[in-house]
């Protein structure tokens, strides 16, 4: 029964093993959401089509070339029938946006282009349409006058009515996944993942990515395997392959060989096994040996979420991502779909604590129809509370729906990356002034809400004792608290190495924060992604943390790890792991101690 | 060569169908046809090239053609920026 291993000891390089098949094809990745999935691949470009990556032989190139043009031709004869359409129902105005993609599609340099690389790189003919236009529209996206971005839909139409006439079908989109298959892309936006149908995506592979981004938590809601940067590998898939996502060791089989697929196919079952013995332990509760509890809350984004919650056995919802309600969504949401979704959690959750936090994220993020400029830095940017404060019409509307649906259930209210003692202030007043006006509308405000905060920018850590008289609560988001305290972009590839929650300087922000909240009696909680890992989780417990927030999909391997050790053993693993200077030696103590406190949850690399 | 100085007069700038006018105009000429902005120049015959320019209204535009019929191509432009491309 080996589930676990070190995210960190992995080689992330893409390479051929000598295997039966030479087709096979081995790659490894981040490992960020475990299982195992044998499926179909789907592959998406970076705008979240489907594409055919393939290369040609040279002797098929004027071949290939030939197909293109023709296919200009019948795309060209498409979008005239498109336009007299239009200008017959809509007048010559609207009809006139075809005539101008008919240019477009016939456009000297963007025709040059393609020939180029049909010729000269060898690009089948649907490889070179969609290298060639996604390059223009994302030129136009990141222009900096509106007037340009939003020529790229028009040019990405022109692309789509092209690779139909090449195809002669229509293309797909990550929204209307035929089928049960393994979703392969460069990365996916918030709002991709969103969209997502859990009955169709059997597992989720990018090239880009981290372990703290939104595809792991996505997928570890959805409790779908999950392997991330990979690096570059789409040219070497193509949609229908057969692939195997190891969502434990980070690995991906492109065309397994027989005996991978069968070694695969007997993990499958084994895992299945190991579930059904942790799903035992539902209706304990995570206490360690010598009886010491520890709280095991889930992370939730979706409100459908809550019946895999109960099914673990959570306490309760340690962090609801309001997020999904402006993901996927061209309008800002109203009050009531804000209250419908936390009434339903609160409800689900039979008076088990749910902590909202509100909104946090960035501008860009936000499917509003004001234009915003675009940021330098998003992530030291307007975003999270500080985009909240700054548009306090928006953050009362959502305000509001949480106080009107507090009295569902236990209803506790965070603000996300407060960095300064004004911020929380200014949250905390507008809440009250929001309570006061729902009072005058005789609306019934439960009176023990408790209000706390996220502590993930360092600033927070090191003014907590100013902070703790106004806070009933703090909950330690470790994946931004890493992000700002290392001064690592998580989602950028090439500096993702640093970016690593049991670096001691991570470490010692969290048991700052851990002895200034136990001192005044202030409940204290770690939401990150590390409480997902059972060494990180039994370190937290050792540092004196007793409630973790984690994807609900983890809950039961936690609990096995808490009720296998004693608090001596956690508090000795945490007095060594923070004296030790980097976090490649805490990851390797740690990882070495849950080998021999809990063997049965580890696996060997 | 030929050049001349034109501003984008039309409200919405030179955007999709304006673009295509200018790209159908300057098919029906021999000459090369050059728009540039700051620095940035454009084929006439290239809608992607154009739309770059990203040119809205009040931009000034230097125009270039240089061929046999660089004259008429040039009046034949100057008059489509002049009329805002007949665009309300």
């Amino acid at each position: 029964m080996r589930i676990w291993r070190s995210k960190r000891s992995r080689v992330y390089s893409i390479h051929n093993l000598m295997t039966l098949d030479p087709r096979m094809l081995e790659l490894q990745g981040i490992a960020v959401s475990p299982g195992v999935a044998i499926g179909k691949a789907i592959v998406f470009d970076r705008e979240g089509y489907s594409i055919a990556r393939c290369l040609i032989s040279r002797s098929e190139t004027q071949r290939e070339w030939d197909r293109l043009v023709e296919a200009v031709g019948r795309a060209h004869q498409a979008l005239g029938a498109k336009g007299k359409a239009t200008t017959e129902s809509w007048g010559a105005d609207l009809g006139g946006i075809f005539s101008a993609q008919q240019q477009l599609l016939l456009d000297p340099h963007v025709r040059s282009e393609m020939e180029h690389l049909i010729k000269d790189n060898l690009y089948a003919a649907e490889y070179a349409v969609s290298e060639v236009f996604a390059k223009y529209a994302a030129a136009f996206r990141k222009a900096s006058s509106s007037f340009l971005a939003e020529r790229a839909a028009d040019v990405r139409d022109v692309e789509q009515t092209l690779l139909e006439a090449l195809t002669g079908k229509p293309t797909q989109t990550l929204k209307e996944i035929p089928h049960e298959a393994i979703v392969v892309s460069h990365d996916l936006t918030p709002g991709e993942t969103a969209a997502f149908d859990p009955e169709k995506v059997l597992a989720i592979c990018t090239e880009a990515g981290g372990p703290g981004g939104h595809t792991a938590i996505v997928a570890r809601g959805m409790e779908i395997p999950a392997v991330v940067g990979v690096g570059n590998f789409l040219h070497n898939i193509r949609s229908g392959d057969e692939v195997i996502i190891d969502g434990h060791l980070g690995r991906i089989f492109v065309s397994p060989d027989g005996p991978t697929r069968q070694r695969y196919l007997q993990r499958q079952i084994a895992r299945e096994s190991i579930f059904t013995e942790l799903s035992e332990l539902r209706d304990l509760p995570a206490v360690t040996s010598d009886g010491v509890h520890v709280e095991l809350m889930a992370n939730v984004e979706f409100p459908n979420e809550t019946q895999a919650c109960l099914a673990r056995g959570a306490d309760g919802v340690g962090l609801y991502r309001t997020e999904f309600l402006y993901l996927g969504h061209d309008k800002e949401p109203t009050e009531e779909e804000h209250f419908q979704a936390y009434q339903q959690v609160l409800r689900d959750m039979q008076g088990r604590p749910v902590v909202i936090r509100t909104l946090d994220l960035g501008a860009d993020k936000m499917g509003m129809s004001r234009p915003i400029e675009p940021e330098n830095n998003p992530f030291l940017g307007l975003r999270s509370i500080r985009l909240s404060l700054r548009n306090p019409a928006l953050f009362r509307v959502q305000v509001r729906a949480i106080l009107r649906a507090a009295s569902s259930g236990n209803c506790w209210i965070m603000f996300p990356m407060v960095t300064t003692l004004d911020e929380y202030r200014s949250a905390k007043f507008l809440l009250r002034s929001v309570a006061d006006d729902l009072a005058s509308e005789g609306i019934r405000i439960p009176s023990n809400i408790r209000v706390g905060m996220m502590v993930e920018v360092p600033a927070a850590v090191l003014m907590l004792d100013r902070f703790i008289e106004e806070i009933d609560f703090v909950s330690i988001g470790t994946n931004d608290l890493t992000q700002y305290t290392l001064a690592v972009d998580r989602s950028n590839d090439s500096v993702a190495d640093l970016y690593q929650a049991c670096d001691p300087a991570v470490l010692r922000l969290i048991k700052q924060t851990q002895e200034i909240t136990s001192k005044h009696g202030k409940s204290t909680s770690v939401c990150g992604e590390m409480s997902n890992n059972p060494a990180y989780a039994l370190l937290l417990v050792g540092m004196g943390i007793r409630s973790l927030s984690l994807a609900s999909s983890t809950i039961p391997v936690i609990k096995k790890a808490i009720r296998s050790v004693t608090l001596g053993q956690c508090e000795a693993m945490a007095w060594r792991a923070l004296r030790l200077g980097t976090a490649r030696e805490v990851d390797a103590f740690l990882m070495h101690q849950l080998a021999g406190l809990v063997p049965e949850i580890v696996l060997q690399a | 060569m030929i050049t001349r100085v034109v501003t984008v007069q039309n409200a919405e700038g030179l955007h999709m169908r304006p673009a295509d006018k200018l790209v159908r105009t300057a098919t029906n000429y021999q000459c090369q046809i050059e728009l540039e902005r700051a620095g940035q120049v454009a084929d006439c015959r290239s809608m992607i090239g154009l739309l770059t320019l990203g040119a809205p209204q009040g931009t000034q535009l230097t125009l270039r053609a240089q061929g046999p019929d660089a004259d008429l191509a040039i009046e034949a432009i100057t008059r489509l920026f002049d009329s805002q491309f007949d665009d309300p």
